[in-house]
């Protein structure tokens, strides 16, 4: 899933200063599994920002909503009342949803309530991992299913650096060196071929270094 | 042209190579200074390359001001800071120079440095790097697939760290930079010598030190401070408590330091498949001749 972090408080509060009517919109999501931009949260948000004005001496005019699914345009039709009588919207949905919001309704202006952090899986109440790059070339089957351009610090084809020890990454211990996990595997499983193979640098083409990138499909196109 | 070290190494004879960290500015009188200390006593110098990612000033560069001092560089470079275009523009210009030995390495994270709001690169990790610069020697070709106008002659290092984990894969990892090009290996210094030569037996059960030689890392302790910042604070370091428990049962601690630089040498020479040792006395590099002179190691070889 995609995991988001809410942005502090006062930084949302400072960026709606200039507007009366505010819009909290959340979405029914991956934020709302990762806890940080679901109804519950959205109405959280939008008690808070009231009260701070409130207590500011600027009373706001504050609603909550959360749709479905925010990016994509047919989910955000669900709550054109409510963003048409706000001057502003603050979306606790991810980057992607800020956007399509900024796209569907370009004559308001949505303001991002959340921090996009990464794609990754609860690997326990309350702690998220991130474990995927959206490289655009997987690489799995060649690391036991543990990847090394998510995971390794340096993103490195070939590892482990010679930072590793203890099965941590040099960069943190509380972090784990995903080439100790990816040997480990390969020992548990007598790949040792598989270890001793020079793989070529990446292609990072596929990934963001080549451009913002665009998918069109033929099959599905209508 | 062979460099010197690849003379040294070829002619059979124990090697010695030293370390220069760049200044934290442009003085190039700091880079003269201490390479004035080393000339003579080793038989190339390596120029780190913005190590534990501070800034610093360009190996390259300070390369060429050794060079020119008439001592031969070794430049270190890493993949954090430099995609594979910059890298191999590089590698034309330290050549051009005058440069012969390029030692590839992965590069601390920039985290550690002081620029950790840094993006860090590593375009190219340090296998790729090896296998790059071999690419543009043996097929005078660029990664892309471009053919370099002319031919380049360079010798390609490596390094190796055995005191990393997995310990099991430490002897595997060397295996794979010797198969992606590495000419000769310099490792992490060596403070827990069991482990070290644990390593070495699983080196020479896989060949690999006939295929490639191998400079046995050493860091003369300076001071108790220094051992214990090691062992906490640099990654991929075994600093063994007895070390330290030595150096502070001792008078003089400079002294203590220079007899265990010196002991570990001699131990090292007695090691086979051991071609030579890397003295890394970055911040102490005065100590550098006491330390080769009373480990036997001179006069060092010269070619002509």
């Amino acid at each position: 899933m995609i995991v988001a972090q809410r942005k502090p408080l006062a930084e949302i509060i400072k960026a709606v200063e200039p507007f009366e009517k505010i819009l909290v919109l959340g979405c029914g999501e991956c934020v709302t599994v990762c806890m940080a931009g679901g109804d519950k949260e959205a109405r959280e948000t939008a008690l808070a920002l009231s009260l701070a004005r409130k207590k500011a001496g600027k009373p706001v005019q504050v609603k909550s909503h959360t749709v479905e699914r925010q990016c994509e345009f047919e989910y955000l039709e669900a709550a054109r009342k409510l963003v048409e009588e706000a001057d502003v919207v603050v979306s606790l949905a991810c980057g992607v949803g800020v956007q399509t919001m900024n796209i569907h309704y370009a004559e308001k202006q949505t303001l991002p309530g959340l921090n996009t952090t990464f794609m990754g899986y609860p690997a326990e109440q309350g702690v998220w991992l991130e474990n995927c790059l959206g490289c655009g070339n997987c690489v799995l089957e060649e690391t036991m299913g543990i990847c090394p351009i998510a995971r390794c610090s340096k993103s490195m084809l070939n590892g482990p650096c010679g930072g590793s020890q203890d099965g941590k990454c040099e960069v943190s211990k509380d972090l784990d060196c995903a080439w100790h996990l990816i040997v480990e595997r390969m020992m548990k499983f007598n790949k040792l071929d598989a270890l001793m193979e020079v793989k070529p640098p990446k292609d990072w083409s596929t990934s963001h270094h080549g451009g913002p990138r665009k998918m069109i499909r033929e099959d599905v196109k209508l | 042209m062979k460099s010197n070290l690849q003379k040294v190494l070829a002619s059979g004879a124990f090697a010695v190579t030293g370390e220069l960290g760049p200044p934290k500015s442009a003085e190039r009188e700091k880079i003269e200074h201490h390479a004035k200390i080393l000339k003579g006593y080793v038989d190339a110098v390596n120029l780190t390359d913005n190590q534990t990612a501070i800034v610093r000033a360009s190996s390259i560069a300070c390369g060429k001001i050794v060079l020119d001092m008439g001592l031969e560089p070794n430049i270190q470079i890493t993949c954090r800071d430099r995609n594979r275009i910059g890298i191999q523009s590089d590698v034309l210009g330290a050549v051009a120079l005058g440069i012969k030995n390029i030692l590839c390495i992965q590069g601390d994270h920039a985290s550690f440095g002081n620029e950790p709001q840094a993006k860090n690169v590593n375009d190219l990790d340090s296998i790729n790097l090896i296998a790059t610069l071999k690419k543009m020697r043996d097929e005078q070709t660029l990664l892309g697939g471009d053919k370099l106008e002319a031919p380049i002659d360079i010798f390609i290092g490596a390094v190796a760290n055995p005191f990393a984990d997995p310990f099991e894969y430490r002897a595997y990892r060397l295996a794979q930079k010797v198969a992606a090009g590495a000419d000769f290996i310099q490792t992490q210094a060596i403070f827990d010598m069991e482990r070290f030569e644990r390593w070495m037996e699983k080196v020479r059960e896989l060949g690999l030190h006939k295929k490639v030689p191998i400079l046995a890392g050493i860091i003369p302790l300076k001071s108790v401070g220094a051992a214990r910042y090691m062992k906490n604070n640099v990654s991929g370091m075994i600093v063994p408590d007895h070390i330290i428990d030595r150096l502070k049962a001792a008078p003089d601690k400079k002294e203590e330091g220079v007899k265990i630089a010196v002991e570990m040498i001699q131990h090292l020479k007695t090691i086979e498949g051991v071609a030579g040792v890397h003295i890394m006395a970055v911040a102490w590099e005065e100590i550098v001749p006491e330390i080769v002179e009373r480990a036997g190691l001179l006069p060092r070889p010269q070619f002509a």
